[in-house]
């Protein structure tokens, strides 16, 4: 590869990745980071040119006739597949509803794709697919079309969940990423960390007890109650793999703005800070499955806060900062004991530490 | 949180950094020896919370970023092969060999796993009898039980597919390394609370005494390091030398009696080498010989290991409070933590991996 490197460009397009640095797809390179970021970049993006790719959306926004769609797609290859509030079948349909309903669309129809390991339990595959359906039900979305392949046993893990969804975009509305302004209000609508800790506590090796379950849940609806009170909101992100740290930082590079947090504004459970203390994590690094970011004018924050709260799956939204001017690209946070740190985007995966 | 939310204060944090600014008459150099501590000052910004004649200095505590490139060669020799199932705490996985590291073992089919505690490595021995697993038992006297407890058990339950790459180091040693160099300008230490909690902390008395420095034991919230540093600059202001207890909710003065029985009983103590320091005498932990078949070392031949650690890399002055992680001409460029030169860049730990995370606003706390 070091040839093809060097000028052979008849052999085809040249990798764009350095080969002295990483000749191999390494675990962190899905982590959702830093490293997420620069694979995305250099491989998929230098040679998918779309302009509806480019943003880096959760969703492509496509223009068909007069209607305005949001398409998405996601894989699931969560272990364990069952775990305290939710299962790999229920967080295939929400992370995939979430995803369009943070473009601002309201989501219409799913696809599925299984790849199943051979020897998986038919009991486990049906819990799986139940669960499927009840989320599907709940969000309001119908599974439409779908595929199943099923590999050698130990060529998986257990199974492997893609879907993808199209929705309709809400007339007037623009969410989008690049959107934050300087003084918009930063809201989140609840407790974060709890998806990731709770299946980290059933994971085999570090089982801890625990009454934290996953929050996994379709946030369209929230959304419809956002924007049904502004439909000017600016941007709308799902903090999921990464947290809300991946997520914010995301948002800070679009818009070439800073965006300034509280710590003590950020809601999240006794029991999830303690489980993080005992880790070694920062919560905001890890995931959520049912929360949302949403940036907003700052004239509307109270209001959007008031109809968060109303919604089942708002109750402890709360404020927690505001987009600042400088330093752009940057997220900084206003610390518990009234210091300024960086909130920097995770190099790789968070790794438990040594003491 | 109790025990957490009252270290993390603000009206506390202020209470006691106006006492240290009342307290100090002139310039004083202390030392957090532990890389805990590091990442709280660095965190949360404490530095800003100083007066101008403090000055911090990052000690070496950091048992990922001490650990010798030659000993991750090996780990990395022994990993690659077919026989093994090698396991390690998350942090080592990322440091940089001399040209790979334990992640890109793994990428490449190697069968390396993260545990979350050397028990779990011996249970993996023995659902796995047909291979060997190998735990890479790095650490100060925190992590030293748990691992000694995990050889114990192993020959107590008669597993013999299980052995351990062992580089403990500990502190004492390394503190009169550092009092002892020709260029030590450090007047006072920040002992690490959690390596007292292990140990106790009467084998800090005879240093303080002998290098007439004030040894204070500290825990790892920002109001902790704060009080630690209030109690040493009082000690130094009023020209004492004591070692004195900070962390008195988790350390006792001889610290955990069953856990350094079971430390004595399974260690003893060696000469050795400190990444970018050197060799130290007495400063860590080997097999005692009765035990010394569950040493890796001696099962797989990895004698023959050497390395040379980057030139750019200034590791070694910044473990031992020489320099600071910014004065690095590859801080930031060359190195990163996506593409770390050395360990102080890896470990969550690390004096450079804090700076870099936390420490680059310009103006802000840490870069000063």
């Amino acid at each position: 590869m070091n040839d093809i490197q060097s000028g052979d460009l008849t052999s085809g397009p040249v990798c764009p990745i350095p080969i002295s640095e990483y000749p191999q797809v390494m675990l962190a390179h899905g982590g959702g980071g830093r490293l997420s970021q620069h694979l995305i970049r250099t491989m998929f993006l230098s040679q998918f040119t779309s302009d509806a790719l480019r943003p880096l959306h959760d969703g492509a926004l496509l223009q068909v006739g007069n209607m305005r769609l949001a398409f998405s797609t996601d894989s699931y290859v969560i272990r364990p597949i069952f775990f305290p509030g939710g299962t790999i079948g229920d967080l295939a349909v929400n992370g995939t509803v979430n995803d369009l309903a943070m473009c601002g669309a309201r989501p219409l129809y799913l696809s599925t794709g299984f790849i199943i390991e051979e020897g998986l339990p038919m009991e486990d595959l049906w819990r799986v697919v139940v669960a499927m359906q009840a989320a599907a039900k709940a969000a309001g979305v119908t599974l439409v079309t779908g595929d199943t392949k099923v590999v050698d046993r130990g060529k998986g893990d257990k199974i492997f969940i893609n879907t993808s969804g199209i929705g309709l975009i809400h007339a007037g509305t623009f969410i989008n990423p690049a959107r934050a302004t300087p003084g918009d209000a930063v809201l989140i609508s609840g407790r974060i960390a709890d998806h990731g800790i709770a299946v980290l506590s059933v994971r085999e090796g570090l089982e801890f007890a625990t009454q934290l379950t996953s929050d996994t849940a379709p946030l369209n609806g929230l959304v419809d109650a956002m924007l049904h009170v502004c439909p000017d909101i600016h941007v709308l992100r799902d903090p999921t793999r990464g947290g809300l740290a991946s997520t914010l930082n995301e948002i800070a590079e679009s818009s070439a703005t800073g965006i300034r947090i509280r710590e003590e504004s950020i809601p999240i459970a006794d029991e999830v800070r303690g489980a993080c203390e005992m880790l070694g994590f920062d919560p905001l690094y890890v995931a959520n499955e049912g929360k949302l970011v949403a940036i907003v004018p700052s004239t509307e924050a109270d209001d959007l806060l008031a109809a968060m709260r109303a919604h089942p799956l708002g109750r402890e939204a709360a404020l927690i900062g505001h987009v600042v001017p400088t330093p752009p690209g940057v997220v900084t946070m206003e610390t518990r004991i009234g210091s300024t740190r960086i909130v920097d985007m995770l190099s790789g995966e968070q790794l438990p530490r040594i003491c | 949180m109790r025990y957490i939310d009252e270290y993390r204060d603000r009206e506390a944090a202020r209470k006691v950094s106006s006492m240290i600014r009342a307290t100090t008459t002139r310039p004083w150099t202390l030392m957090e020896i532990c890389g805990g501590q590091t990442h709280t000052i660095v965190k949360y910004g404490l530095e800003a919370l100083l007066p101008e004649e403090i000055t911090l200095i990052h000690g070496p505590g950091c048992p990922v970023c001490v650990t010798p490139l030659e000993l991750i060669d090996k780990a990395i020799a022994i990993a690659s092969r077919a026989d093994v199932i090698f396991t390690s705490f998350g942090d080592m996985l990322r440091v940089p060999g001399s040209t790979k590291d334990l992640l890109s073992v793994k990428a490449g089919g190697g069968d390396v796993r993260i545990v979350y505690s050397p028990l779990d490595a011996v249970t993996l021995a023995r659902q796995h009898p047909d291979k060997k697993v190998v735990f890479f038992a790095v650490g100060f006297e925190t992590t030293a039980p748990p691992n000694a407890m995990a050889v114990f058990q192993a020959k107590k339950l008669g597993v013999t597919n299980f052995s351990i790459l062992c580089s403990h180091v500990l502190v004492p040693p390394a503190i009169q390394a550092i009092l002892s160099s020709p260029s030590n300008h450090v007047q006072g230490f920040l002992a690490a609370g959690h390596v007292c909690t292990v140990m106790g902390y009467e084998e800090y008395i005879p240093l303080a005494e002998r290098f007439q420095v004030p040894i204070v034991v500290t825990g790892f919230e920002p109001v902790d390091i704060l009080q630690g540093i209030a109690m040493t600059i009082t000690q130094l202001e009023e020209g004492r030398h004591e070692v004195e207890n900070q962390y008195v909710r988790s350390v006792r003065r001889d610290g955990n009696v069953p856990a350094k029985n079971l430390i004595g009983e399974v260690f003893e103590t060696t000469d050795r080498k400190w990444r970018g320091i050197g060799e130290i005498p007495r400063s860590g932990y080997r097999l005692s010989p009765e035990y010394e078949v569950f040493d890796a070392e001696r099962i797989f031949d990895v004698s023959g290991i050497n390395a040379q650690e980057s030139p750019l890399c200034i590791a070694g002055a910044i473990l031992q409070g020489l320099k600071k992680p910014h004065n690095c001409s590859a801080f930031g460029k060359e190195c990163s933590p996506e593409h770390p030169l050395g360990a102080p860049m890896v470990s969550s730990e690390g004096a450079c991996a804090a700076y870099y995370h936390y420490g680059r606003l310009g103006s802000s706390p840490g870069t000063r």
